[in-house]
Parts: structure tokens; sequence; C-alpha cells
């Protein structure tokens, strides 16, 4: 319990970075931000007036205060061009952005664990070398090839060419069939390389030899025996991807032209939408925390000789 | 050094980057800018392959003109991020205790960030452009190196030239810069070589959403922004940037990839031809023994016989010792016995007969329950996952249908019978929960859950200390006296294995050279290398003055094995008659034979 509490408070520490980082975002921006917005034409009163309903005209620290009791209170501000709320905009869309996300999670576990024992089985001490170079080299080049390519290759052939999905937008269950897939196949492929070698470190471990000499069948070995020990490391992975995904899904949904996070984003930061931009970013930081303390809680559970509970 | 396939593709894709980032602007860059207001927006034609944009420039030439500016940004990136880690990496070694301790917290907590949050959060402040992007990439960049930096570094440090620069007087930063920092240069660089393909992603990944280079300049990712709207009706034009930035992220890893397992490569290992042996009849089956084991050999390929025409027989109840260095062969031909030997071993035998039936012929549930075997190393042997109890408890599920509770009655009723205290609160703990005596007695009882007829223990004493050893011997004794099993303690310890069995087989080079009952070990050994594995075992009345007795020279390995004598070569009566392998032939007392012309 003790490591919980440690990651708990790690995890508090690092949201408090991230808000001072957020903040100072703003900040950072050389000159001055309302007028870079807004555009060397704007009227002087307008950028006063922008500048004042900001707060920019106070000083920093009074800013800072009232940036973090906004946050607490769901308050992030409003769009520069729409006169949105930010929290109505995250509210909207951030449902829409984490279905993509562990939708592509899953069915990337789900295809890339089953698949990298299989292959670790087919080739455990050297058999089958043909299967294993094949294995290698295809996910080694999955593993490489950018989301964008992926939602490129995925359109051009699946709906330009086949017409088989929609080229975009967000819809039925076939809509989700492309993003989901240009999402998941390269986190997939490094998972199933992950669980390949985990799965050959555990096989050549003495329980498994003596798990074998007690001639139990096949799924039983392998899903009792084996899977628990590969765990660890594959889930520490998927943690990462997972992160990973959340943003790439900012290169599928621009694709797509699927409602989420990631198109707003990149909207806000091309028209220098600051606070729409400062409040996305925020949750997505957030979210990495959030995904990370909870990989980290998980394999504290799940790891019973509790290596990682010692960092 | 041998190159494969991919590091030739690799370093072929990069090469031709480089190529094209050289060549490229200077011969299609006139091309790439030629505004021609007639074919605006075209698709693919013979004269303008991947099209024209909405200035009727030519596409291909873009393409190829774009490769230097793709490949620059990237470089600057990679250079950019690559310092800004190996400073941030190397700070820690430098700085005082807080101080680094907190860099280090910025690092670890960084490198969970996404490459493209940390270039978005660049781009916001340095506003939209190559620069921004460029920064953005070497923000991405920078914490992995900073990691690798940091890791590579505490490795060295603990190394004695790095220890005794230190105690040199030799200042920190010198230490880093001159002792560190070039030790771990080739690993750095491995990983840039690889980052630089990622940042060739990312700025493209950048550049395609619109936040990166501007025009009128233009790399890949550029082209593939302007492009893609134009997906549903001209999908080539699309094509060739998307092609273009595939083949570099590829080839910038691929090449990674290679040099890395180039640097990390060991020597490829030898492999001799020695025949096989002959298989021989079988035989009628022994009524007297448990375990039968006529003429077993296992065979890798390569010619390798590690193990070459054993046999051996257990009766009931009876423990009999294998014995011999390190590998003469012992544990194979027990892993041999049970079934186990790991792929591409091949095994064959005369006869491999448990309680006269072919164990190749026994069912996976007469197996599981008939068959006990206890390993080296009981903190292995424990699956760390699992909890004790159920480890033992799905044997009985398994191979007798138990249902579960009755099983776990089972279990801690078997744990109990090995005399481990609280078998209850054992069972239902994990492996690490226990002490390594006590992780052995429940690999025992393991076997006990079933009725075993025999029980193959290698080397199960060897990780053990001298008191929990000598305890676990009495316990194999016990359950071999009350299971009337057939029990094959394999050892290197010849003191052991006299106390423990009651007949004992010495291998060596994979043959079996004596058998002789225990009893006869210490006056009646009659094959020169039983006796020197009996003169090396120290006792009571050594003289310690003088070095501890020894066999000179070394087993051979199998890619060694001969058709003589293996023994020969290290033997005092060694004579040319050795040659020939002497046949196992019966000695002067009943039970004892022996392999060798010059025994007496």
């Amino acid at each position: 319990m003790r490591f919980a509490a440690r990651r708990i408070v790690r995890f508090a520490v690092s949201l408090a970075v991230l808000l001072v980082a957020s903040f100072a975002m703003i900040h950072l921006i050389p000159g001055d931000p309302v007028r870079a917005s807004l555009g060397p034409a704007a009227p002087v009163e307008l950028v006063e007036a922008r500048r004042q309903a900001l707060g920019l005209d106070r000083p920093v620290p009074e800013q800072f205060l009232g940036y973090v009791r906004g946050v607490l209170g769901g308050e992030f501000g409003t769009s520069f061009l729409t006169g949105e709320r930010v929290g109505d905009v995250i509210a909207a869309r951030l449902p829409v952005t984490l279905s993509l996300a562990l939708l592509a999670t899953a069915v990337a576990l789900l295809v890339a664990v089953p698949l990298g024992m299989w292959i670790a089985i087919r080739t455990e001490n050297g058999r089958r070398r043909g299967a294993e170079a094949t294995f290698t080299s295809v996910t080694g080049l999955a593993v490489t090839v950018p989301e964008f390519l992926y939602a490129i290759a995925l359109v051009s052939v699946f709906s330009i060419g086949l017409g088989w999905f929609p080229p975009a937008g967000r819809g039925g269950p076939e809509s989700y069939v492309l993003p989901v897939a240009a999402l998941a196949i390269g986190p997939a492929a490094m998972i199933a390389r992950m669980c390949r070698l985990e799965t050959l470190r555990e096989l050549a471990a003495e329980y498994v030899r003596l798990a074998r000499a007690k001639r139990l069948p096949a799924p039983r070995l392998y899903i009792r025996h084996v899977l628990p020990g590969t765990l660890t490391a594959t889930l520490t992975v998927s943690g990462l991807l997972l992160t990973g995904l959340v943003t790439g899904s900012v290169i599928v949904e621009y694709v797509f032209a699927w409602p989420g996070l990631g198109q707003r984003i990149v909207e806000a930061i091309v028209q220098k939408d600051y606070p729409v931009a400062q409040g996305l970013i925020l949750v997505y930081g957030a979210l990495v925390l959030v995904v990370n303390l909870l990989v980290d809680l998980a394999l504290g559970m799940l790891d019973p000789t509790s290596r990682i509970k010692e960092t | 050094m041998r190159r494969s396939l991919p590091a030739w593709i690799g370093g072929g894709l990069v090469a031709a980057m480089v190529i094209l980032a050289i060549a490229g602007p200077p011969i299609w860059g006139e091309a790439a800018e030629r505004v021609d207001p007639r074919a605006v927006l075209q698709g693919a034609s013979a004269e303008h392959w991947l099209g024209t944009d909405n200035l009727g420039r030519d596409l291909l030439a873009r393409v190829l003109v774009a490769a230097r500016f793709s490949l620059l940004l990237a470089l600057i990136a990679t250079a950019v991020g690559g310092g800004a880690g190996v400073l941030l990496g190397a700070l820690p070694s430098v700085l005082p205790r807080p101080a680094a301790r907190f860099v280090t917290g910025a690092v670890n907590t960084l490198v969970a960030f996404p490459g493209l949050l940390l270039a978005m959060f660049t781009a916001v402040i340095a506003g939209l452009g190559a620069r921004g992007a460029v920064l953005g990439v070497a923000a991405a960049i920078a914490p992995g190196v900073a990691r690798l930096t940091q890791t590579l570094a505490a490795s060295v440090a603990g190394a004695d030239y790095v220890a005794a620069a230190r105690m040199l007087g030799v200042s920190r930063p010198r230490v880093l810069v001159r002792h560190v920092l070039p030790n771990i240069a080739e690993p750095l660089i491995l990983y840039l070589t690889q980052a630089m393909g990622l940042a060739l992603l990312a700025l493209a990944s950048m550049s395609f959403l619109g936040l990166g280079v501007q025009p009128p300049d233009f790399d890949w990712g550029r082209l593939l922004f302007d492009g893609f709207p134009r997906i549903y009706v001209t999908p080539v034009v699309a094509l060739g940037p998307a092609v273009a930035v595939a083949l570099a992220g590829i080839g910038f890893n691929l090449l990674g990839d290679a040099l890395a397992q180039a640097a990390s490569r060991r020597g490829a290992h030898a492999g001799g031809a020695v025949p096989a042996a002959d298989v021989s009849e079988a035989g009628e089956p022994d009524p007297e023994a448990v375990l039968e084991v006529r003429d077993l050999t296992v065979a890798f390929p390569g010619g390798l016989t590690p193990v070459r025409g054993v046999s051996l027989a257990v009766a009931p109840g009876e423990i009999v010792g294998l014995v011999g260095e390190s590998g003469c062969g012992k544990s194979l031909t027990a892993a041999a016995v049970g079934g186990l030997v790991p792929y591409p071993g091949v095994v064959t035998a005369a006869a491999l007969r448990l309680c006269g039936t072919e164990i190749s012929e026994m069912s996976p549930k007469e197996l599981g329950t008939s068959l006990a075997m206890v390993f080296q190393d009981p903190m292995a042997s424990l699956n760390p996952a699992l909890r004790v109890g159920g480890q033992l408890a799905e044997v009985a599920i398994v191979h007798q249908n138990a249902p579960r509770a009755a099983a776990h009655r089972r279990a801690v009723d078997r744990l109990g019978h090995v005399h481990i205290p609280e078998p209850e609160r054992r069972a239902r703990q994990h492996p690490h929960e226990l002490s390594g005596g006590m992780r052995q007695r429940a690999v025992i009882a393991m076997g006990l859950m079933g009725a075993p007829r025999l029980i193959i223990a290698d080397e199960p004493t060897t990780a053990l200390d001298v008191t929990v050893q000598r305890q676990i011997l009495t316990l194999l004794r016990e359950v071999t006296a009350e299971t009337a099993a057939a029990t094959l303690f394999i050892s290197h310890d010849i003191a052991v294995v006299g106390e423990l069995c009651d007949r004992v087989v010495v291998m060596y080079a994979g043959r079996v050279v004596e058998e002789l009952p225990a009893a006869r070990l210490a006056e009646g050994a009659a094959h020169p290398y039983t006796r020197a594995l009996i003169a090396s075992v120290p006792d009571m009345d050594t003289d310690r003055t003088r070095p501890l007795a020894g066999i000179p020279g070394r087993p051979p390995t199998p890619a060694e094995f001969t058709d003589g004598c293996a023994f020969a070569p290290r033997c005092p009566l060694a004579t040319a008659k050795c040659a020939d392998h002497p046949p196992l032939a019966d000695h002067d007392a009943p039970g004892h034979r022996v392999a060798c012309w010059e025994a007496t």
C-alpha cells in the first residue's frame, strides 16, 4: 500500500508541474500572444479588451492563482475564435478520442499477445528460423511506419479503392474500422515483438520445465504458467504505447475528420487559439499521467515479487 | 562480419536518400519551382508522373527536391535533441546529489510524454514553421537520449578504471569527459541513427498536420499536407511523398538495427562430426527394474552426441546416483528419461521403459502422475506468479480430475508430509515468501501429488546451504522408501552421492564408465576417473598444507568426442590400447562394471 501511496504522490507532483507548464506556455510565447493571435491589423481597443478578458493585464502570480482555481472548477477559459467554453469542448470531444484510443489498445493487445506467444512457442530453441525471421522483419517494418502513412494507405485502399469503409467522419461501427486499424497496427507489432521475447524467456525458465514435466495440457501450461510472467513487460510497453496512442490519435483524427480532441488541438495551434491549445495540452498531459499511474498500480498488483515497488 | 539482407536494404536506402539530398536540388530544383498555369492540379500523366500541384508545378520533381530539406531538418533536430539529451543525462553524475535527483526525476517524467505532445507544446511557443517543429522534435528526442546516457554512464561508472581514476583524485567532470563519454559513444550513436529516422517521421507528421514547414518552403510532410485533400480524386499526389517518407524512415531504422546487431554479435559456435551410436536390440523388459534405460543416445544437429549409448536400471525403492563433471551428459540423460530434451535434440534408445512400458507410449496423464522431477534451483522451479498451493493442486486437477477443493486439501496434506510447517498458510503464499529449502520441499511435494514411480532429482541440493542440503537428502530418502519409486539422483558431488545412494553410475564424455554399489566407492572403485573424483574430495584427514587434489586437464566437449576412451588424454594409466573404446565389463564384485582396459 505504501507503494500505491508513493505513486499517487508522484502523480500529484507531476500534475502540478504540468499545470505550471501549461500556464507558462502562454507567457513563454515571444511578444504579445493576443496580438499574435488577432493579427497586426486588429484595432488596439479589441486587443486591449481581449487582454483584459484573459486577465493578462494582472500580475502573474494572481493570474496563476486564477488559472489554477479555474482548472480545478472545470473552467479552462473561452476560445478566442468561436467563444466556446474550453471546458465544453473537452467534455464533448474527450469521449470521442478516448473511445478511439481504448479501442485501438484493446485490439492491439488482443491481436498481439496471442500472436507473440504463438510465434515464440513455434520458434522455441531456434525452430523454424524462416518463420522467426519473417516475423521479426515484418513487425520491425510495421513498427517503423508512422500512423499517418497507415491512415493514408488504409483510406486509399479500403475506402477510395474498394469502397468498403467510409473515408471520414464518425458514424456507425464501420466508421471505426479504419481509424482503429491505423492506430493499432504499429503498437500491435511492437507488443507482439515484446511478447515473443518475454515468452521465450519464460519458456526457458526452470519452472516451465517443471510444469512440462508435470505434463500439463498445452493451454494450461501456456496460459497459467507462461502468460503471467510475460505480462509485466508487456503491460509496461502497452502503457507507454497507450500514451503514444492518445497523441497518435491526433493524426488519425485529422486524417479521418474524427471530431475528437486531436482535430481541435491542431486547429487551435494553427489558428493561434491559445486558450483552446492550452486547455487541450493540459488534458493530453493529464491523460498521459493517468495512464502511467494506472499501469504502475496494475503492475504493482500483478507482480507479487514486487520488483517495480522498489522504484 | 556477415551483413544481413536488412542491413543491405537499410544502408542502401540511407545512401540513396543522402545522394538524393545532395544531388536533388541542383538537378530538379528548377523543374520543382516552374509554374505552369496550363497544367494546374493534374493527375498522373506521361509528362508529370505524380501529377502537378495548384500552381502546375511537377510533383515528382518536388518530392525529389524535398529530400534535402526533409533530411536536413531531421539532422538538425537529431543533433539538437541528442546534444541536449547527452548534457541532461550526464549532468546528474557531475551535480551535487539533490540537483542530480531533480534532473533524473525530470528526465523520467519527460520520457513518459509522447514526442508529438512535447512537439506541439514547443510549436505553440515557437510558432508555426520549421523552427518550431525542429525544436519540438528535438525536445521529444532529448529525454530518451538523456535516459540512455544516464543508464550507460551508471554502468560505466561502476567499472574499475573509473573507480581507479576517482581514487587518483581526477575531478568528476574530467572523469565524465575522459573516461565515461568515450565508452558510451558507440551505443549512443546507434541510438541516434534510429532517432534520426524517428525525427524524420515526426517532422513529416508535424508538417502533415500543418504545424511544421510553411510555404514557400516544402518538405515531404508539407507535400503530403497539400496532396491529402486531393486524395479522393487523384490518390497518386499523396503517394509520392508518402512513399518517400516511408522509405527514408524504414532505411534509418533498418540501418540502426543492423548496426546495433553488428555491435552486439558474438562469435558463432563451431560443430564437429561424430558418428551416432548404433541402436541395438530392445530385448525383453527387465521385470526387476522400475526404470530401464538401454543404449540411450541424445544427438543434436551437427553430429553432436552428448549422450552415447547409456544403459542403466533402477529397482523399486532404489536410489541411483549419476555422477560426473559438468558437461558429461548426466543432466541430458535425466532429461531424456523425463522426455524433456529441448529441441533440436533427438533421443534414440533401444529401451526407455518405466514399469515395463515405453515412456514414449505413455499418456501425459500417466506420466504426469508417475514421474516427479526436482531441479537444481528451487528459486527458479516454482512459478513466481502463482501461489504454491495452486501449483501443486493443478497436478490433481489436470490428471486426476479432482475437484478444486479436494485438490487443494491434497496439496496442503502433501506440503505437511514433506515437513513444511503451517502448510495451510504456505499453500496460500507465493514462492518468494518461502525459504530455499522450503521451496525445494514444495517441489518434492508436487511430485508426491500423484503416485510417483520415478523421481528424477537433478542436482537438487547444489543451490542450498549445507544444513538444508542434509534435510533435503533425508527427505528424498524417506520419500523413495515410502513410495517404492526409483530415484535417479544426479550430482557432480561424489561425496553426497556416496552418502545418499545405493548404487552409483559414473559418466564421462557421454558414456557410462563405471557402475558400482555405493558401499564400494571408497575402497573398490576401479576406473581411474572414478578414483580421481574420489581423491579430489577433501576430508578431515586431508593435509591442508598441500594444494587440493584435482584432475589435470578438462573433460572434452561433445564436439571433441572421439571413438576411443575419452578419459585417456587425462589418464595416468593410458596406453595405446585406449584408442579403442573399452566396453562396460563386469568387474570382480556383483553389480560392479567398469569400462577400462587397465582397470584392476
